[in-house]
């Protein structure tokens, strides 16, 4: 039987986009820094891995003041929920694969 | 990709899923605790009220001399803040050794959202039963606490264990009960924030504690 790995999502090959995105399909919305803090990140790596995501236009970005300080949002667009669903789907099914070998 | 990467992969995304929406560090030593205190302060409120007289007798004659001495209240009221505050302070103390252990943050996102869900229900039952006090309807006191507090765990259960919920639900009946036997609040009391916190607090203890 054939193995589906070409299902799997090249976006989601990095482990923190995987944990970013598994972070906003449970919430409606996740600040910058509680990502950060959740995922024990740097600043950069995860300013980028979003920038990643953002691009294939998987997450929305909602950029907004809390006082002075800058505060910005993320929330997964429908593509980006349908994406990592089939992600998913495809890891579930190469398991089930591997286990009836 | 080998099996128990891909294992792993999915381990990491579960794990993260709950840790971002949920603050699971609640203490369930302090559920215990808080109900032992619960049942000290109404063993307390009922040699307040009830001083003689038979455990089962219907005695709102007692609260209505309220007029006449208006002490009992106020002992009656500052036992009850007592154990409040005492809940209190030992929920936040362990739950903040909870939080450090398991390495979550106990002033972050899920906490907060989770204070922000309980304090609602909970503010607004404080403060309806001190203007039932204020306007001498006493019968009605435990039921309103045991509702309202009921309704803040049903509120609060989908940011922690889901387990809250049922426990909120259980003190949400009996508070209703409470209600249809006005003269036994005490005892409705006793059970929704004694007992029932020391069977809840040893379940999750067991379950998530160790």
């Amino acid at each position: 039987m054939k193995i589906p790995f070409e299902k799997l999502d090249k976006a989601f090959e990095n482990r923190l986009r995987l944990q970013i995105m598994s972070v906003l399909v449970v919430n409606e919305r996740y600040d910058f820094n509680s990502l950060k803090e959740l995922l024990d990140a740097s600043d950069g790596n995860l300013a980028s891995h979003l920038k990643a995501l953002e691009k294939e236009e998987y997450i929305m970005v909602h950029k907004s003041f809390l006082g002075r300080k800058p505060n910005t949002n993320y929330e997964a667009t429908a593509k980006g929920k349908q994406a990592f669903k089939q992600h998913l789907d495809a890891l579930e099914q190469i398991i089930k694969n591997q286990k009836t070998l | 990709m080998k099996e128990n990467e891909i294992q792993d992969e999915l381990t990491s995304i579960r794990s993260m899923m709950e840790r971002s929406s949920k603050f699971i560090s609640l203490s369930g030593l302090s559920g215990v605790l808080a109900g032992v205190y619960a049942l000290i302060g109404a063993g307390v409120g009922y040699s307040i009220i009830y001083g003689s007289g038979g455990f089962f007798s219907y005695r709102e004659y007692v609260m209505a001399d309220v007029q006449r001495s208006p002490t009992n209240l106020y002992t009656l009221i500052l036992v009850a803040l007592t154990v409040l505050v005492a809940s209190l302070i030992t929920g936040i103390y362990l739950t903040l050794r909870k939080a450090r252990q398991k390495g979550q943050n106990p002033w972050g996102r899920t906490s907060k959202q989770l204070l922000f869900n309980l304090a609602v229900p909970l503010v607004t039952g404080g403060a309806l039963s001190l203007i039932l006090i204020s306007r001498g309807y006493f019968g009605i006191i435990a039921s309103s606490t045991l509702i309202f507090y009921g309704l803040a765990l049903v509120n609060a259960s989908n940011i922690t264990y889901k387990d809250v919920q049922y426990l909120g639900i259980i003190e949400i009946v009996l508070g209703l009960l409470a209600a249809l036997l006005p003269g036994y609040g005490l005892l409705f009391w006793a059970v929704g924030f004694g007992v029932l916190h020391i069977v809840y607090g040893s379940i999750m203890y067991l379950k998530y504690d160790r």
